[in-house]
């Protein structure tokens, strides 16, 4: 499927179909701090799991680095 | 008075922290004279703040909210400043920043940034908040940039870590927050247009 992250298109084989955490998994997301948005609407750390990304979605990944 | 800062008087903006970003980003809106802007952290200036942050050597130890209000008050006195002394959490961000346009985020830790960023996003959805993400460092100019996600804009090169190597210094965190500040003045005058 393909999807558009942080405004990049990206191309994912492994499923069809993924949660937040699967996502952080394949792009070797290890930052404990990320706002993530699914086609706009924002999703909170707890529904990382039941949070779904299909074919065509928009995916916000916002890394929280330290330093203001 | 000109025809910009006529327009500008009417606005309000909410800084949420006024470290290296915050108190740089504020004077620079106190300068053009915005109308309103209120203020909150829970810091005290330190004498390694000195370095990037917009305090003077005697006000070491003072609460820095106190410390911003009254150096923006030596540079133009016409602009209200509210300053809040406090550890911000959810419910304190919309209380105090409820009459806000727009609101920076400009706090030192990730989790804090998370938590304002999430707490506007799901809970203030009709405010602007301009963030500062990435400010460690110096030099590479051109990896300093802003990003717009509907309602949030990033400005900073959204990945260098604090770090011995990468300090938080003068220019860069300067640049962010004056980004942060001409970003902010861009959503009022272009988009919010009252």
């Amino acid at each position: 499927m393909k999807i558009v992250l942080n405004n990049r298109e990206k191309e994912i084989t492994e499923k069809n179909e993924l949660n937040v955490i699967e996502l952080f998994e394949i792009m070797r997301f290890t930052f404990p701090n990320i706002v993530v948005k699914i086609n706009g609407e924002l999703v909170k750390k707890q529904d990382y799991k039941t949070s779904l990304i299909k074919n065509g979605d928009k995916v916000d990944a916002i890394h929280m680095i330290s330093g203001g | 008075m000109n025809f910009l800062s006529e327009k500008l008087k009417k606005y309000c903006i909410g800084i949420a922290g006024v470290g290296g970003l915050g108190s740089n980003c504020a004077v620079s809106l106190a300068r053009i004279g915005i109308g309103k802007i209120v203020i909150a952290d829970y810091d005290i200036v330190s004498k390694s703040d000195l370095n990037r942050q917009y305090y003077f050597l005697d006000q070491i130890k003072e609460k820095k909210v106190l410390a911003l209000k009254e150096n923006i008050s030596k540079i133009n006195p016409d602009v209200e400043i509210y300053a809040y002394d406090l550890k911000l959490n959810s419910d304190e961000i919309i209380k105090i920043f409820k009459d806000c346009d727009v609101i920076v985020e400009a706090v030192d830790l990730a989790e804090t940034k998370q938590m304002i960023i999430e707490t506007v996003l799901s809970q203030m959805p009709d405010k602007y908040i301009v963030s500062g993400l990435g400010i460690a460092g110096y030099g590479k100019n051109i990896e300093i940039k802003t990003r717009k996600i509907d309602k949030l804009y990033i400005c900073g090169d959204e990945k260098t870590e604090i770090s011995e190597i990468n300090p938080p210094l003068a220019p860069k965190v300067g640049i962010v927050a004056n980004m942060q500040a001409n970003q902010v003045i861009e959503i009022v005058l272009d988009i919010l247009k009252k």
